[in-house]
């Protein structure tokens, strides 16, 4: 069906760009050694890029836009703890773990690779708590502000755009973290039954278990997390 | 290069994809109604687009009744006209033509077209459609809500799109933008499937380069598709968040009624560039599928090989990246900065260069061609004029100090329905004539469709073509009624007349295409499995129409490119892709099977 190719048994291809474009124009695929579901998730991710790219840039023009001053990210993010007034530091804590669980994921795919189901499933729930711990501290972070009078439509501080983009982009991407949480555990119990080793179908789709869906659902992770990266960037440290 | 052009053969490669394992259905239900084939999923796809698209022509007639006829009909009092004017942009644009040409066409015609055996996640494709489906109905909900649906122009814009006053603004607003993102996320789903399809399912032998240009168009336009939806995407969920909870993304500070709105400190440019950045790129995601399919029709039924294949290609592929740059062309008078009209305009006239090569190559296949005039010829060739007519008056409009003048007036009217609506409209219908055959293994009636076409072209002609002087007269559009004015003469009101008469006209005649549909399916003349001795492998399949996996046992291998009609030296006057060359040394011989 849609298993890879080993890279072995394809003919030599010629090296840089001419090896592209001998790659796109030749026959049957276009994307050779790459199955079906992984070049349609790097697709789909393109396009998530585009709905991300969207809210970050509109975030920006009313930014610009607003004539109202815009809050202080580092005051609004800021804990008290022990004593200490502590500027953005749930939001590193954020950062680091969610950075954290890509590392959890790429462990869990290369196991996945060595076909080792225990080591696999551990690192998949691993990488499952830390996407959940993230999301936890998220709604933390929403009560916190939310207790301080923040509101999409305004806030104690200024620009009523700021708790409007606030809520949006991060709730955006809370929803991809919870939904990869999901995918995360689902595909753990896969693993963990040996769906993948006995290419068990899939309940709705049909489709047979391979180990490649284990590096599949890590590029999406990956992903969630690269955008974060840049809210994190874009939203908190400007 | 003289490989394609040629078919030079060479050694077939091996497979590189072990088959497909197809999910096959078990009993009535899952064989047609909630079926995992392509070619279900296409048909669906069109008939649900044809569906709606019937509610958006009554929606025209009854706006053309109030525009010819102002004061006769009192249920169309000013609000119901924007509610129609709206209903009918957005049905149109989207809900009919994005989803004929991508879901439709698409599915039914890419697996077969490349010689797979389906769509490569049919699960995802079954589910593109019925979410689709949720859209429509969403869409059609808005009728019958408190209010109506929203009478915000197709466009949206805020802050009027949301503001007390416009019609549809408790219920109707809302339920425009969640089916748009309904549309967008089944739209995805497709997408994401046929593009997949087309770069890692075709079989072998099936290069890029020997991709029919149907093929072409569709996956280009899919492409643009999955990058421009997004913006839309992300303008809806600010606005329903503007207009349910209260944020402020589009909305500057506003007083109504002497009253200040809660609302301060948004761009509603913000939400233009947005809407246009999806909005320009899709009149390309309706254009490219039609380029492609009429380069297919305009070949066949003139047996000859497209002139300029490759750059055919590249033009298709040019067209869609440059119509990421050109959006602010909508928003010449938005009031954004005067500087980037001088960028766009520019932009938008060098999109004139590739499509005018596209234009030269269909002229130059017709060339001394052996031209049939079969009812999808007629249509494809009623495509071309069309086209370049509503394509000369985008440059007027293209250039900021043309555009000034005639922006909202009928002029823009007029040159949008041309490109944008009775062209690729022209090739829906020759499409559908073409493969009819294959979808049901009978052919339409050719009485009928010419009847069909004729009063359709002229008709069409007949009520765009005096809407131009319309427009120079300064008559504006979206305006209920034109009242007394110092510069329209009364003249322009008995054009207006003649226009809506012919409209009710042309709509009556596609009812007459609905019914051949109809009664061909029973009626028809047998067509065979291939009737317009067509190259391309989705004639050559071992049943008509195809069964659930397109082909037998062994998939098609492919030997030569799409366009191998009238070939020198060969008997028949077209050789099916999926047939080999002949040992050499005996190429002269010819080879006629």
């Amino acid at each position: 069906m849609d298993t890879a190719t080993p890279h072995a048994t394809l003919a030599a291809r010629p090296a840089g760009w001419t090896g592209v474009v001998a790659d796109w124009s030749s026959d049957q695929r276009s994307f050779k050694g790459a199955s079906w579901g992984k070049v349609m998730m790097w697709i789909f991710l393109l396009s998530d890029t585009f709905i991300f790219g969207c809210f970050l840039l509109s975030y920006m023009t009313v930014r610009m836009s607003t004539t109202v001053p815009w809050p202080n990210p580092s005051e609004v993010f800021a804990l008290e703890i022990f004593g200490t007034h502590m500027p953005l530091i749930l939001i590193a804590i954020m950062t680091f773990v969610l950075i954290s669980s890509s590392g959890t994921m790429a462990m869990a795919v290369n196991y996945a690779y060595r076909r080792d189901r225990r080591m696999t499933t551990a690192l998949i729930l691993a990488t499952a708590l830390f996407g959940a711990t993230f999301v936890g501290m998220q709604a933390f972070e929403w009560s916190k502000l939310i207790h301080e009078g923040v509101r999409p439509w305004g806030n104690p501080w200024g620009a009523e755009q700021f708790g409007a983009a606030f809520f949006t982009i991060t709730g955006f991407h809370g929803t991809h973290v919870t939904i990869g949480v999901i995918m995360l555990l689902v595909m753990a119990r896969k693993v963990w039954r040996g769906d993948l080793d006995a290419q068990r179908p899939g309940a709705l789709t049909g489709r047979r278990g391979r180990w490649e869906m284990v590096e599949i659902a890590g590029l999406y992770w990956h992903f969630v997390d690269l955008v974060w990266v840049f809210i994190f960037a874009l939203f908190y440290l400007w | 290069m003289s490989e394609i052009a040629h078919g030079a053969g060479g050694p077939i490669p091996a497979a590189e994809v072990p088959e497909m394992e197809l999910p096959h259905p078990h009993g009535w239900w899952s064989t047609y109604v909630f079926s995992q084939d392509a070619k279900v999923i296409g048909i669906q796809y069109s008939l649900t687009a044809i569906a709606i698209g019937l509610v958006a022509l009554v929606l025209s007639w009854l706006m053309r009744l109030q525009l010819g006829f102002p004061g006769t009909f009192s249920f169309i009092d000013p609000p119901a006209y924007y509610q129609f004017i709206t209903m009918h942009g957005m049905i149109m644009v989207v809900y009919l033509l994005t989803a004929l040409f991508l879901g439709g066409f698409g599915n039914y015609l890419i697996p077969l077209m490349l010689g797979a055996r389906d769509m490569v996640f049919p699960f995802v494709n079954m589910l593109s459609y019925w979410i689709y489906l949720l859209a429509v109905l969403v869409l059609v909900a808005s009728f019958f809500v408190p209010g109506g649906p929203t009478g915000a122009g197709w466009t949206l814009y805020p802050p009027q799109a949301i503001l007390s006053g416009t019609p549809g603004r408790d219920w109707g607003i809302v339920l425009m933008l969640v089916s748009l993102c309904l549309f967008i996320a089944g739209f995805t789903m497709g997408g994401l499937n046929y593009v997949v399809t087309v770069l890692q399912a075709r079989t072998r032998g099936m290069t890029l380069m020997r991709m029919p240009l149907t093929v072409w168009g569709i996956f280009t336009a899919t492409v643009m598709a999955l990058l421009a939806f997004p913006a839309l995407f992300v303008g809806a969920v600010m606005m329903l968040l503007d207009r349910l909870i209260g944020t402020s993304f589009f909305m500057p500070m506003l007083v109504e009624f002497g009253q200040q709105l809660r609302h301060g400190g948004g761009s509603p440019i913000l939400f233009q560039h947005l809407f246009w950045f999806f909005g320009h790129p899709e009149v390309y995601i309706v254009a490219l599928p039609a380029f492609g399919i009429v380069s297919d029709l305009i070949s066949t039924h003139a047996r000859r090989n497209i002139f300029g294949y490759r750059m055919m290609v590249w033009a298709i592929v040019i067209i869609g990246a440059l119509s990421f740059v050109v959006w602010a062309h909508h928003m010449y008078v938005s009031g954004m900065n005067p500087y980037f009209g001088f960028f766009f305009a520019t932009t938008t006239l060098i999109i004139a260069i590739p499509t005018a090569i596209k234009v030269y190559n269909w002229l130059l296949t017709l060339w001394r061609g052996n031209i049939h005039l079969t009812v999808p010829m007629l249509f494809a060739l009623g495509f071309i004029v069309t086209f370049v007519n509503g394509g000369l008056t985008g440059l007027f409009l293209g250039n900021v100090v043309v555009d000034v003048p005639l922006s909202d007036t009928m002029f823009v009217v007029a040159h949008f329905h041309m490109v944008m609506g009775v062209a690729p409209v022209m090739v829906i219908f020759g499409g559908i004539y073409h493969w009819y055959p294959k979808v049901t293994g009978r052919m339409l009636d050719d009485t009928m469709g010419k009847i069909h076409f004729w009063v359709t072209f002229l008709g069409a002609y007949a009520i765009f073509f005096p809407m131009h002087y319309l427009g120079l007269l300064g008559v504006p559009r979206r305006y209920h009624e034109i009242g007394e004015t110092s510069f329209v003469p009364a003249s322009a009101q008995d054009l207006n007349a003649f226009i809506s008469v012919v409209a009710l006209v042309v709509g009556a005649a596609q009812l007459l295409f609905l019914f051949n549909l109809v009664w061909s399916l029973r009626y028809g003349r047998e067509s065979g499995p291939n009737p317009w001795r067509a190259t391309t492998l989705e004639w050559q399949t071992p049943q008509t129409p195809p069964g659930h996996g397109n082909w037998g046992p062994e998939l098609p291998v492919v030997h030569r490119w799409a366009y191998d009609y009238a070939v020198p030296g060969v008997a028949e006057d077209f050789v099916p892709q999926n047939q080999p060359h002949p040992a050499p040394g005996h190429a002269a011989q010819g080879h006629a099977t």
